[in-house]
């Protein structure tokens, strides 16, 4: 995994690339516009994590210009700019997820992990399966060792972006925004209730849980 | 109805001007006015006319006077001589003369016979006059006066007014008219003044309402004459500019913060989340530093809330606006949040007037807004309450109810909840920042919307109206 990292504040680009290296990742980083842009138009990086507000030349220029050559590169935008607006505006210039500053490193991994998948997945699939819990994308049908169980449309939806993430957190943002399709900002933890709902359909009766709460973090479906 | 609808837009446009204080004002002037000219004119046909008359009266007292003078030298044959000789020499001229005698019979003059009218205490009289020796008959008025002679006789001396009548007649027809046209002149000159000034202030008016709704960058329109007006508007103009570059630089300043104090933020939230990564699982220092976490995101938490509430009371963004069709956002919602009250025991329900209301807004904003207001309700209201939301189209406007059965908000605090951290003493235990009420009223102020608070008796129902999109 080989990460670009085009951050100026030296503290903050520190912290990441370190976070990054340890889960895994070989990163480069950039400390302004000009020089991101020329890093990443000269090799071949699996994601681009570019700050919005850069010296040199800003986020959504070097985007523009990544795109107009025809880099296709996955690009998560980090920025402390909390708009809607401007979310619209960066994945509307090309960039593919967008991460309001301050996050926590576990958003930033999941949603990093979930940008280098969505690259890798072309072929569409029907079936995805976590140990003995398997969802049928094309009849909708979900069954654990071989039992059926009965899903409401969202707990359908919640369910199939877990098992898409099988073994990694995703967080209630990311649910939000994948399952509900909603950017804004819960008062409450709502999500927590629907994966105890979830839960008590996939896990009650079988062993072992495979719907785990990170704390801190998220949730987390994987075997063990 | 296509030539009403002008005729009726007339009328409205009257009575406003009618009702302005302008033309309340331009009226009295025109009054004050009229009433000056009122009075000038009076004076003018005082002069002229009461000039006319007593002259009149000065020419009769000195034929008076000559014929007296004659009488009283050569007597009667004196008088009737001066008399024969002065008809002679003026037979219909203005002059009047007759002499009689105990009979009322002539003996000479230029009147053929003696008027029935009787004179006054003076011996003045007013008569009708027979034109004498022409044959229309036109009668005019003549002034006399009249005097008792020796022997019976009686002797009358006038001036035909005919002339006079006509020349006064003439005088207050001018002056009726110049009086009638300067009313209507003055009139017609309130109206476009009022219409002028009112059209000016309307300007003035419709910018600031503009402003006031958020949009900093608008100017009042100068009529380019340098008139008292344009001198208020440059004044306003530049009061406003002021204020916009104040606002600016606010927003400069919280942009900065937004950057520049988040960033450490961030880090120190990022060392912590190392740090406890770094601890035992189980010990008491991974357990401190995990508190710590969730503190450092409350304070994150405020600070966004703060930051966003601010930027959308800027009014400046709505380039995410579309239309959004509020029935299925509903839905979604209560689809949301209704394991959530399931979990209080609470019932939460909807109903929709159409199976699409659009309003012209910012999907995730307005989500946010009836999430917020949901979250609220479910939160005050007690377990196994109940809590309804409701949107519909009533007379072009859009209208989304939020209505529980809980406490409710008394009175007096119902415009103090939209305040920042504004929170009822009852409700500080409850877990909350005191912002979400002052983002809604952001979120509806950007969106041009109104909110109220109202008694749901029991509970409380909050109403947010719309502006339909035409579609």
């Amino acid at each position: 995994m080989h990460i670009l990292l085009v951050e100026d504040d030296p503290q903050m680009a520190e912290y990441l690339r370190k976070a990054l290296v340890e889960a895994g990742a070989v990163v480069d980083r950039a400390a302004d516009g000009r020089e991101g842009l020329l890093m990443a138009a000269g090799s071949d990086y699996d994601v681009l994590i570019l700050d919005r507000m850069l010296p040199g030349l800003d986020g959504l220029a070097i985007v523009r210009t990544l795109r107009a050559s025809g880099n296709r590169t996955p690009v998560l935008f980090l920025s402390a700019l909390g708009d809607v607006d401007d979310r619209v505006e960066g994945l509307r210039a090309g960039g593919d997820d967008y991460l309001i500053k301050p996050f926590a490193f576990s958003e930033l991994q999941a949603r990093v992990e979930a940008l280098l998948r969505r690259g890798a997945s072309e072929t569409p699939e029907t079936r995805l399966r976590v140990a003995d819990l398997e969802m049928d994308l094309l009849k909708r049908e979900v069954t654990r060792a071989g039992q059926p169980i009965q899903l409401q449309p969202r707990e359908f939806r919640l369910l199939e972006c877990l098992m898409r993430h099988a073994g990694r957190v995703v967080t209630r943002t990311m649910l939000l925004e994948q399952v509900w399709d909603y950017h804004f900002d819960p008062q409450t933890n709502v999500i927590d209730v629907h994966i105890s709902r979830l839960r008590g359909k996939i896990d009650k009766d079988f062993d072992p849980p495979l719907l785990q709460t990170v704390r801190g973090a998220g949730y987390r479906l994987q075997a063990g | 109805m296509k030539a009403a609808a002008p005729a009726r837009r007339l009328r409205a446009r009257l009575a406003r001007v009618a009702r302005g204080s302008i033309f309340r004002l331009v009226l009295l002037y025109m009054l004050l006015l009229a009433g000056s000219v009122g009075i000038l004119l009076g004076f003018i046909y005082w002069s002229t006319a009461g000039y006319m008359d007593r002259q009149t009266t000065e020419t009769i007292e000195a034929e008076i006077r000559g014929l007296a003078e004659q009488y009283r030298r050569r007597g009667l044959v004196g008088l009737t001589a001066l008399i024969s000789e002065r008809v002679a020499r003026d037979p219909v001229g203005a002059s009047v003369y007759l002499l009689v005698d105990e009979r009322f019979e002539r003996v000479v003059g230029n009147l053929d016979r003696w008027p029935s009218e009787p004179p006054d205490a003076n011996g003045w009289i007013r008569f009708r006059l027979r034109e004498w020796g022409t044959d229309h008959a036109d009668e005019h008025e003549a002034h006399a006066q009249v005097f008792r002679l020796r022997n019976g006789l009686m002797l009358l001396v006038g001036r035909d007014v005919r002339d006079l009548e006509a020349t006064r007649k003439l005088i207050l027809d001018a002056l009726t008219w110049g009086l009638a046209i300067t009313l209507a002149l003055a009139l017609v000159g309130a109206w476009l003044m009022g219409t002028s000034l009112t059209r000016r202030l309307d300007a003035i008016n419709q910018t600031s309402r503009e402003i006031m709704e958020g949009d900093l960058t608008r100017r009042i329109p100068l009529s380019g004459s340098g008139d008292d007006f344009d001198r208020l508007a440059d004044g306003l103009n530049r009061m406003l500019e002021r204020i916009e570059a104040l606002m600016a630089s606010v927003r400069q300043v919280s942009d900065n913060i937004a950057h520049d104090l988040r960033t450490p933020l961030t880090r120190l939230r990022n060392k912590l989340e190392l740090l406890a990564a770094a601890l035992p699982e189980s010990g008491e220092a991974r357990l401190l530093a995990e508190q710590a976490i969730v503190d450092a995101e409350e304070l994150l938490a405020t600070f966004n809330a703060l930051l966003r509430i601010a930027r959308l009371e800027s009014g400046s963004r709505r380039a995410a606006f579309g239309p959004v069709d509020l029935v299925p956002l509903i839905e979604d919602l209560v689809e949301l949040y209704e394991p959530l009250a399931a979990e209080r025991e609470q019932r939460l329900d909807w109903t929709a007037g159409a199976s699409s209301i659009v309003v012209e807004g910012d999907r995730d904003l307005l989500f946010q807004v009836m999430a917020n207001l949901v979250d609220n309700a479910i939160k005050y209201t007690q377990p196994g309450g109940h809590i309804r939301l409701a949107v519909e189209t009533t007379d072009g406007l859009v209208q989304v109810q939020v209505a529980d059965n809980g406490p409710g908000i008394p009175p007096e605090f119902r415009e103090q909840v939209f305040r920042r951290f504004f929170r009822i003493d009852d409700s500080r235990a409850t877990p909350g920042s005191g912002l979400g009420l002052s983002l809604v009223q952001a979120v509806v102020a950007l969106h041009r919307a109104h909110i109220e608070l109202a008694d749901n008796a029991p509970g409380l129902r909050v109403s947010l109206s719309f502006g339909r999109v035409s579609q």
